[in-house]
């Protein structure tokens, strides 16, 4: 048996946009284990629920990650509105779904970035980025806010988006979506990223249900599932499809992600066709007694709220689970036996977001 | 190798295509309307119901009644707009422009006079003598229409 070392990877690494730790055993250039330790972002979010009114508490949840904001608070006011049993008008149901989908395009643009950069394609990962900050331009024009949005209340949005301004933001859509498709060519067909991706960090489809994957990590490995076909917002009356990929490696998983930033843009055409006129949201009084469970999809996988109210404006217990965090395992599992120079790759690909994990 | 140079036409178009980023600060920033940068308060509306205080989920504002002061930490506020959506008397407002950088902790304190009291009218003497005697005969006039 070889010599075994153990090069400690992180919490801080150009790689690495958050904080985890990885004590990689290797053999050689090989890592046979990977010891993870986790806790440095930990902010005692879920906490707050008790000291926080339930109608305050939005905008600590949302605080939870810098990228999908928008789908924590979702997820929260819609585990509240089931509490309250209130049904939100149409319109705000459309625009939540908007808003989600856009959330989506821009957590996977940036991705691709970061894993342009993982493999050292600097040129790349600012083209990709480029196009990111018009979608930020574009949620800083119908929100107020580039990184944290603060438009969802319980019972429906605080803003509503007016006709131009939709019809603009789907013209800004067309012209990205070509955009994308000349960058999605360097992704998928240049000669240096796939001999990067292809073949690295294989996850059998038994494994991604064994170790419960999430999202676009589970869906590169063949499996079905998407929560948005759950019919949450307006999804329900909106046609998709859900991207999978056979192919199970780094490449499968880049692939999903881009096909999936293009249904995004169908997604978000097909809801402004189909928006309806009206209210924006409905009053909710009184407060909660109750507890629910709200499952969304965000970018990285299938996120779940639980709420349980007293009865009075302060809740007992507000409990996330995100995509991440069940992504951890599987992404321990890609890790053995692997090259040290593609442990910085696969950490990517699972799209870690740890604030999101921690809390 | 047709996977090879998959990436010289974009990197060609950027050559020779102007830079993607604005010449700040030369050029300024503009902010959309939505634009959520700081929070300001128009003091001389508010009533120091202490309404946006306890709307803050970050503890950023205070407001003390008695001696009429609003208190807004700048660092500590996470510009969530919820104090603005809840004021009673809508003198907040959330201005576009972020405030200042500042390497210390930047407090922005405003203040208001209470609303002076009515003032009472002064008269001169001969006024008021004026006013007693209409008032006597105002009296004498009442008296002299209960008698007929
Ligand atoms: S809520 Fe409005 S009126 Fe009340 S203290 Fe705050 S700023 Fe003044
Ligand atoms: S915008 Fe939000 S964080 Fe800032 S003072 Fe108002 S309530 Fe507090």
């Amino acid at each position: 048996m070889a010599n075994r070392t153990i090069i400690p990877f992180g919490p801080q690494h150009p790689v690495l946009p958050e904080p985890i730790h990885l004590d990689l055993v290797l053999e050689d250039e090989k890592v046979v284990d990977a010891i993870p330790k986790i806790g440095y972002v930990h902010r005692g979010l879920e906490q707050l629920a008790e000291k926080r009114d339930f109608n305050d508490y939005l905008y600590v949840i949302e605080r939870t990650c810098g990228i999908c904001s928008f789908m924590h608070g979702m997820g929260y006011v819609e585990a509240m509105e089931r509490i309250f049993d209130t049904e939100i008008p149409d319109r705000a149901k459309y625009l939540r779904t908007i808003w989600a989908e856009m959330s989506r395009v821009h957590s996977h643009l940036l991705w691709l970035g970061l894993l342009a950069d993982a493999f050292g394609f600097e040129a790349l990962f600012y083209q990709t980025w480029r196009l990111r900050e018009q979608i930020l331009d574009m949620f800083e024009e119908s929100t107020g806010g580039r990184v944290i949005f603060s438009v969802n209340k319980i019972g429906g949005v605080l803003k509503d988006m007016p006709k131009e301004m939709l019809q603009k933001f789907v013209r800004n859509f067309d012209g990205m979506e070509k955009e994308l498709k000349k960058l999605t060519n360097v992704f998928l067909n240049d000669y240096t990223v796939q001999s990067r991706l292809k073949g690295v960090g294989m996850l059998s489809p038994q494994d991604a249900v064994y170790l419960g994957a999430a999202g676009p990590m589970m869906r590169a490995s063949g499996i079905k599932i998407d929560t948005r076909t759950l019919g949450y917002a307006a999804y329900s009356d909106i046609d998709f499809d859900i991207i999978t990929s056979k192919e199970c490696d780094c490449y499968a998983r880049c692939d999903v992600r881009i096909q999936e930033i293009f249904q995004s843009f169908h997604i978000i055409r097909q809801a402004v066709n189909k928006i309806p006129d009206g209210e924006i949201s409905v009053a909710v009084k009184g407060n909660p007694n109750g507890e629910a469970f709200m499952r969304v999809e965000q970018p990285r996988g299938e996120a779940i709220y639980y709420c349980r109210a007293n009865g009075t404006k302060f809740l007992d217990r507000v409990r996330v689970r995100t995509p991440t965090f069940t992504n951890l395992m599987p992404l321990l599992h890609t890790l053995k036996g692997c090259e040290l120079a593609d442990v910085p790759l696969l950490i990517l690909t699972i799209d870690p977001c740890i604030s999101c994990t921690e809390r | 190798m047709a996977g090879l140079m998959k990436f010289t036409g974009l990197a060609l178009r950027n050559l020779f295509s102007k830079p993607a980023t604005q010449n700040y600060p030369v050029v300024p920033r503009e902010y959309p309307e939505r634009s959520r940068g700081s929070v300001q308060n128009d003091i001389d509306q508010c009533i120091f119901c202490g309404s946006c205080q306890r709307k803050c989920p970050s503890g950023a504002i205070t407001v003390d009644r008695a001696a009429r002061t609003w208190t807004i930490d700048r660092m500590g506020c996470v510009q969530c707009e919820n104090c603005v959506n809840n004021c009673p008397k809508n003198c907040l407002k959330m201005d576009t422009h972020y405030s200042e950088p500042s390497a210390e902790k930047t407090v922005v304190t405003l203040h208001s006079e209470p609303p002076a009291a009515p003032e009472k009218p002064k008269f001169t003497p001969e006024q008021i003598e004026a006013m007693k005697k209409a008032a006597a005969a105002k009296k004498a006039a009442a008296a002299a229409k209960a008698e007929e």
